[in-house]
């Protein structure tokens, strides 16, 4: 593949050379004549975009296309030829038996685990270098034809214009659709692995099974060599810790945060606490768990030692809790602050009127006003702490319990994926998959969390509208 | 009318003791409930100002590092160097080729006595480095400063009570034993980290650096705002100049805001199976971690670059097509140089999310240990943040301090990104 490199780069300097002629080509059009308006139908650039275009686009979708293509009929060339003893069968063997060949062909590893590999990587560098060659005629050939036949159909009658914006247009859509087979491509993903670890456990016992062990034994003879995969204490660590403990920290902070920018603070104070939030809400989230896990689990233990608390854990779902609390506030505060603000000053002023002072104003007239939105808004709050990672990776722990103690170490399902996708892995294990099913859950709830949060939003805005 | 017929209520006497004491009673709630919204706001700042007081006071000693005095013969003969080799053209290549780690060992040996093993294993380097830099110094003698162990570092740098018990300590007595014995001869000095900044990650403290990680950082970042900038603003112009109300573009919306509430360790899991596990791209490399990045960012980019356009006034695009132009042309020539700095700012924001981000990357084997700066797009790299997670996981002290530093770093960079996001908006508000 990145033999392909090279080759694009060739490519794209080609076309641009065929940008320059057919741009020439427009200006001698215009030089040949007394410029009136209609003689030349289309600007010189245009011209030569349009032999640019018309020549790129054919050799890069072909490149593009190999790319995808080419590693897998080096692969099978490259096996074919190990021999019959040596060759990988399943389709995980043949991945790992190509990664030690292509790290032996980069000058990457060393030294590969199976001695076959290293017989073939000759075989692998001919064969990628010819496959390379050949993408590269075919490319170059369709380009220098795209380019010719472009060029010989300028004309000064000819609608370069209209043609080299109609092929825009369709680059257009295309960037457009990316966004749709990103979601297509989550959802597929997840759903094809989740299918597959679900025909080795049980959806039910996954979704509503108690213990959670994934850890695999070495040997397949081993007894328990399956692991337990009851999902229900991560699913109930994650509601501990992001939608209970953190709301309880970002709610009201957020929320009479919000109430003081919005009602008490004139202009200038505004204009310094503002920026601070927004400094709260951009601080890396691997900052806070190391500031979770160096200062705010060990106070958190030494408190629960202190209360009298036998089990108070390093690691725990309090300290977790309790920083990414902090870190929804700013969010909490903004969305609490559009709520507000989309309440009619009609209700706010005939609230003074009556004699109501600030604070009854407030918590009698705007906040029940504004609940709808205030609520969607921490619910959008809860879908972000429960997808939050790294402060739960790092502060929370790993440890699978049904515990209410939140000293306690507990785990949720994003740690969990981090836990099971790092270090070694092989993928067909269920260990593995089990990561992408958590994944499924998770996204199935943050998305439903922000469909209903979003238009509970949207009805309470047309409420006021 | 029953107000007519009703009993004349008297009018409130507001002089009353009862009425007055219940007027002060609502103000003072009021007070209460004033002093409540600031006591919040003082909470998340105190906060903040807490977290990057901790980093700072743990992270500023990490820019400083402890060097002891080793004066070396540079003997070409004990090193295997002939000096006319090199000076010539293979120079380099001899003098990789020879044993600097037992001449830094002899000299140390024959200087620093009891406490020669102060000296970092890699110390070496600085011998070598000097040699590669000027050939002169062969057959002569040089008096250098090598990096010193963590554990005497940190001793240097008072990181350590040394009243405290030995098992529970983390410095052994030797150590203390030694650092004193170099301390009372002056062969000690604490200066700026060059290491630090220079080097990539290493499993000695004292010899783990951040520029790998930079240089993985800067490598996917490219990666990402060469995926998403386009994609992102044909995107929003598709969306804002061309596309009509219809089904399709209805679809193109609600993914749209359905990928930016997807959690970002979703994304990591999107480039496992589909970059490294479908198009069998190399794990750990900047390209991929770049491409998830981007996916991850190109909500961001699409929703304020269409408010960017959508802030370009109409009668712009009026006066545009009156004379003449087509719609592209008035895209191309006069909507988007008056939107550029609106996305420019979401831009901005958006990369600095991702230099924040750490999840998806780790997913797709960014937290290898990377001993090298990165040498291109596929090679195997790290970021930032994934180096802080690493070090900050990593049991051995001297990492702390490096954690802290890294952390330091990183938020400057994030700083100044947005300092120019905010720069380009105000500028592009007052203008609008």
């Amino acid at each position: 593949m990145t033999g392909l490199f090279p080759i694009l780069l060739a490519v794209l300097a080609l076309a641009l050379l065929g940008y320059w002629i057919g741009r020439q080509r427009g200006l001698a059009m215009r030089r040949g004549l007394t410029i009136r308006i209609g003689t030349v139908h289309s600007l010189p650039v245009y011209h030569g975009l349009y032999v640019a275009l018309t020549a790129l686009l054919p050799a890069v979708l072909v490149l593009a296309g190999w790319a995808i293509v080419e590693e897998r009929l080096v692969a099978d060339r490259v096996i074919a030829a190990v021999p019959v003893d040596f060759r990988p069968v399943s389709e995980i063997d043949r991945g790992a038996f190509m990664n030690d060949v292509r790290g032996l062909a980069n000058n990457a590893l060393e030294a590969a685990f199976n001695p076959a590999a290293t017989a073939v990587v000759p075989l692998y560098r001919a064969t990628s270098e010819a496959f390379d060659l050949a993408a590269g005629v075919v490319a170059m050939t369709l380009l220098a034809v795209g380019g010719i036949w472009a060029f010989s159909r300028l004309r000064p009658d000819f609608r370069a214009r209209s043609h080299v914006e109609k092929l825009l247009r369709w680059l257009l859509i295309l960037a457009s659709t990316v966004a749709i087979l990103t979601t297509f491509g989550i959802v597929l993903s997840l759903l094809f692995e989740s299918w597959r670890f679900f025909q080795i456990v049980p959806a039910a016992e996954f979704l509503f099974g108690t213990h959670w062990s994934p850890q695999t034994a070495i040997r397949s003879d081993q007894i328990g060599s399956s692991g337990a995969f009851g999902a229900v204490p991560l699913f109930w660590g994650t509601i501990f810790i992001g939608a209970i403990i953190a709301m309880i920290v970002a709610v009201p902070l957020g929320l009479m945060a919000a109430i003081y920018l919005t009602q008490y603070a004139d202009a200038r104070v505004r204009r310094v606490l503002k920026p601070m939030l927004e400094l709260l809400a951009g601080v890396p989230t691997v900052v806070y768990g190391f500031f979770a896990a160096l200062i705010v689990a060990p106070a958190v233990r030494d408190f629960g030692v202190w209360l009298g608390i036998s089990n108070a854990s390093g690691e725990s779902a309090l300290a977790a809790g309790l920083v990414m609390g902090i870190m929804i506030i700013p969010f909490v505060s903004s969305m609490t602050d559009d709520a507000l603000m989309a309440v009619p000053a009609e209700m706010r002023d005939g609230s003074y009127a009556m004699g109501a002072t600030r604070a009854e104003t407030v918590t009698r007239v705007l906040v029940p006003a504004a609940l709808p939105g205030i609520t969607g808004g921490v619910l959008l709050a809860v879908s972000r702490a429960i997808g939050e990672t790294m402060i739960v990776v790092m502060a929370a722990g790993l440890a699978a319990k049904l515990t209410i103690n939140p000293f306690d170490s507990v785990t949720t399902v994003s740690a969990q994926i981090v836990a099971l996708l790092t270090g070694d892995q092989e993928f067909d294990s269920a260990k593995t998959l089990s990561a992408f099913a958590l994944g499924l859950v998770l996204f199935i709830i943050t998305l439903l969390l922000n469909i209903y949060a979003l238009s509970v939003v949207r009805n309470y805005r047309e409420a006021y509208e | 009318m029953t107000a007519t017929s009703a009993p004349r209520r008297a009018p409130t006497n507001w002089t009353a003791p009862a009425m007055q004491a219940r007027v002060a009673v609502r103000y003072r709630r009021e007070r209460l409930f004033r002093l409540a919204g600031l006591g919040a706001l003082c909470l998340a700042g105190l906060f903040l100002a807490f977290l990057l007081f901790t980093i700072v006071r743990t992270g500023w000693s990490g820019f400083r590092h402890s060097e002891v005095a080793v004066s070396v013969v540079f003997d070409a003969q004990a090193l295997g160097i002939d000096p006319a080799v090199a000076r010539g053209p293979g120079g380099v290549e001899a003098i990789r080729r020879a044993d600097f780690n037992a001449l830094m060992q002899r000299s140390a040996a024959a200087q620093l006595g009891p406490a020669a093993d102060v000296v970092s294993e890699g110390a070496w380097l600085d011998l070598r480095a000097a040699v590669l830099a000027d050939r002169g110094v062969l057959g002569q003698t040089r008096t250098l400063w090598v990096p010193v162990r963590s554990n005497i570092d940190l001793l240097a740098k008072g990181k350590f009570d040394e009243n405290e018990a030995e098992v529970t300590r983390g410095v052994s007595n030797e150590d203390i034993a030694d650092y004193h014995y170099l301390e009372a001869r002056g062969l000690i000095r604490t200066d700026f980290n060059e290491i630090f900044v220079s080097a990539a990650n290493s499993t000695d403290p004292e010899l783990a650096g951040i520029w790998g990680a930079a240089l993985g950082s800067l490598l996917t970042l490219l990666v990402t705002i060469g995926a998403a900038f386009p994609v992102g603003v044909l995107a929003a112009v598709w969306l804002e100049e061309f596309a009509g109300r219809s089904r399709w573009t209805d679809f193109v919306e609600v993914s749209i805001s359905n990928l930016a509430a997807v959690p970002s360790i979703i994304f990591g899991l999107l480039g496992l199976a589909v970059f490294l596990n479908f198009f069998n791209m190399p794990r750990s490399a900047p390209i991929v971690g770049g491409l998830t990045l981007a996916l991850m960012t190109l909500p961001v980019i699409v929703i304020t670059a269409r408010a960017a356009i959508r802030a370009v006034p109409g009668s712009v695009r009026d006066a545009a097509l009156g004379i003449g132009a087509s719609p592209f042309q008035v895209v191309v020539h006069h909507v988007l140089p008056l939107a550029l700095p609106g996305i420019m700012t979401g831009t901005i924001i958006g990369m600095a999310r991702a230099l924040g981000e750490t999840a998806p990357l780790l997913l797709i084997g960014m937290r290898a240990f990377v001993a090298d700066a990165p040498k291109g797009l596929t090679s195997s790299a790290t970021v930032l943040p994934v180096q802080i997670f690493l070090w900050s996981d990593d049991a051995q002290r001297g990492f702390v301090e490096k954690t802290s530093a890294a952390i330091m770093v990183l938020l400057v960079i994030l700083l100044l990104m947005s300092s120019v996001a905010i720069y380009l908006r105000n500028r592009f508000e007052n203008r609008a």
